[in-house]
């Protein structure tokens, strides 16, 4: 990190320094305000502020808009990945830089002039489009979510909803139905499956069923309304609705038509989890179910009276058709109020109204989808797949405990 | 005269989704939303032979993608200490990245190329692709072939004199193949 002292005001201003969400904002009367409150981060240095913005114009117009000097949501980085600040967000929308990232390899730069896509394999005409090609292409866009099926922690009480839950981000995609350019090479008809790789330095690589790329996924080139982000993959990726993110390979440079799958590295020994009996399983596409509140959640500190319970629902397999919440640890449920739209694989805002009489008391959320599936506890999940079940693919309803002074905090279960 | 239409309409809804419109995408994305296109829009151009070669460099398991070239554990094991051991450990046990080696008779939790991994194929496809982490795609075949001997050797799969080539590689049976099974999950009332 740079040295605080010596961050100017400029610099502060254009968001370089913008990794706090709790800014101590002095202004000129002396008085010291608490601007935002989100995820525990870094504090931004004081500034010093106008007193009154009704007695002195402000800046002009721009080319480029920023965020308030007040709001600092950012993502949290390991070496792998990076997670979506959930708690931070309004709405079913993820804003594009803050959408989470997974990658193998870092971001690769590409250049768009240079950039192709070929497609071959049990092809008729095995053929390159460039990004022009593709988007001279009927378009399409469509909201989704995409998750990484890596997309829980849990393990002490200190964890936002970003870090238990923060590998899901949701974004309008723009781009080429893939079933578009197939019809352009001609499918031979005992092609089952297609190999997707990427063009960064894993050069990475997912066997996908082909009736998948018939049906919903695209080839993306646009997100929220602009180029998607390098750390989305840019100039173009694949877009997998409902199924595990990694699938979703980003960079995307190569399509192979195939009759069997590739078996890659990913697929086998990566994103497999072992279940009951020894046994690994393979090809676990479709994100089950989940929910989550994010509000109020870690660190928030509650106030005795009403109390909006505020969450983000999905599924891979359509759409949420009903959130229940429970404000007693889970002895009674109530169904939550659903935010219109409620989109096929998006995530759905829900929200219910409580008032807390100041008790000891621990809230969850529930999520059942199109399917009639329910969110599973994390015990039915131990019930299904073993004492021994692997990280993917792990949804459980999760639990915020809310102590009698106000504090919020996660509550943890383990299973090993 | 209203019953009879609705079934004949049933009737040409399943010949035109093939009865089952998620395996037979090709006729119902016909018959939906491409009312009106051409037969094809002439965009993009036709990849020539040369250039799937250069770009194609996947391995399947029946070994269709392996090149040319062959490599043993004793020349791979030199290759690793050079170029893999930094990240893996000198015995690919130690890390700090990703340990590679443990049989299956091993007692670590570690998921290891013994215990895990389904396809001795992947591992050629995976190094070639990807490895050493700074240097991806730097590796010949042979230095790949020997590798892939190495770490099949010293996770007890192939005995250290074994040549692994593009016809011996896919006949390699892994230890932990016998453990996968397909996803069987699909939604409704069961936690599975």
């Amino acid at each position: 990190m740079e040295d605080k002292k010596k961050i100017s005001r400029r610099k502060l201003l254009s968001g370089a320094a913008a990794t706090a969400t709790i800014a101590l904002i002095r202004t000129v009367s002396g008085q010291t305000i608490h601007a935002a409150v989100g995820a525990k981060t870094e504090k931004t240095p004081a500034v010093s502020l106008p007193g009154d913005p009704t007695k002195k114009p402000g800046p002009g117009p721009g080319v480029l808009g920023k965020r308030s000097l007040f709001e600092h949501p950012v993502k949290k980085p390991s070496d792998i990945s990076s997670r979506s600040p959930l708690q931070d967000m309004y709405g079913m929308m993820t804003p594009s830089d803050l959408h989470f990232e997974r990658h193998h390899a870092g971001v690769p730069l590409i250049d768009p002039a240079k950039y192709e896509l070929m497609i071959h394999g049990m092809v008729d005409r095995p053929m390159v489009f460039t990004l022009n090609d593709l988007r001279r292409f009927p378009a399409v866009s469509r909201i989704c979510f995409i998750e990484c099926s890596g997309n829980f922690r849990t393990g002490k009480e200190t964890m936002t909803p970003q870090d238990i839950c923060g590998l899901t981000s949701q974004s309008e995609w723009t781009g080429v139905m893939l079933s578009t350019l197939l019809r352009e090479v001609g499918v031979h008809p005992k092609a089952s499956w297609f190999l997707a790789e990427g063009g960064d330095a894993a050069v990475m690589t997912r066997s996908i069923p082909l009736y998948k790329g018939w049906d919903d996924i695209m080839i993306a080139y646009g997100q929220n309304g602009e180029a998607i982000r390098p750390e989305q993959g840019y100039p173009a990726r694949l877009l997998v609705p409902g199924w595990e993110g990694n699938v979703s390979v980003k960079w995307i440079r190569r399509i192979e038509v195939s009759d069997q799958p590739f078996m890659t590295r990913e697929e086998t020994s990566k994103y497999t989890e072992p279940i009951k009996d020894g046994k690994i399983r393979q090809f676990s596409f479709e994100m089950d179910a989940r929910s989550i509140i994010t509000f109020p959640a870690y660190p928030v500190q509650l106030e005795k009276g009403w109390v909006e319970i505020r969450g983000i629902a999905w599924s891979g397999r359509g759409k949420i058709r009903k959130v229940e919440v429970s404000t007693d640890a889970g002895k009674n449920w109530y169904p939550a109020k659903l935010q219109e739209p409620v989109l096929d694989k998006a995530h759905t805002c829900f929200r219910l109204l409580w008032l807390w009489n100041g008790d000891e008391t621990e809230i969850l959320s529930r999520a059942v989808d199109e399917t009639d599936y329910v969110q599973p506890s994390l015990e039915q999940l131990v019930a299904a797949r073993g004492q021994d079940m692997g990280g993917y693919h792990l949804n459980p309803v999760t639990a915020w405990r809310i102590r009698r002074d106000g504090q919020v905090l996660f509550k943890p279960e383990n299973w090993k | 005269m209203k019953i009879l239409l609705g079934i004949l309409m049933m009737l040409v809804l399943v010949v035109f989704t093939g009865g089952r419109g998620r395996e037979d995408g090709a006729r119902r994305i016909l018959s939906k939303d491409t009312m009106g296109w051409p037969a094809s829009f002439g965009f993009g151009r036709t990849a020539a032979a040369r250039e799937i070669e250069v770009l194609d460099i996947s391995v399947r398991p029946d070994g269709k993608g392996l090149p040319a070239g062959s490599g043993t554990a004793g020349a791979g094991r030199g290759i690793y200490l050079i170029k893999c051991a930094a990240c893996h450990g000198k015995t690919g046990v130690e890390g700090p990245f990703m340990r590679l080696m443990g049989a299956m008779d091993d007692t670590t939790k570690a998921k290891t190329i013994g215990n895990y991994w389904p396809y001795a194929t992947t591992l050629f496809d995976y190094t070639r692709r990807a490895m050493p982490y700074g240097a991806p795609g730097s590796l010949s075949a042979d230095e790949v072939y020997s590798l892939t001997a190495y770490l099949l050797y010293a996770n007890k799969i192939i005995d250290s004199t074994v040549v692994m080539d593009a016809r011996s590689l896919p006949a390699v049976v892994m230890p932990a193949k016998k453990y996968y099974v397909p996803d069987d999950r699909r939604g409704g009332r069961e936690v599975k």
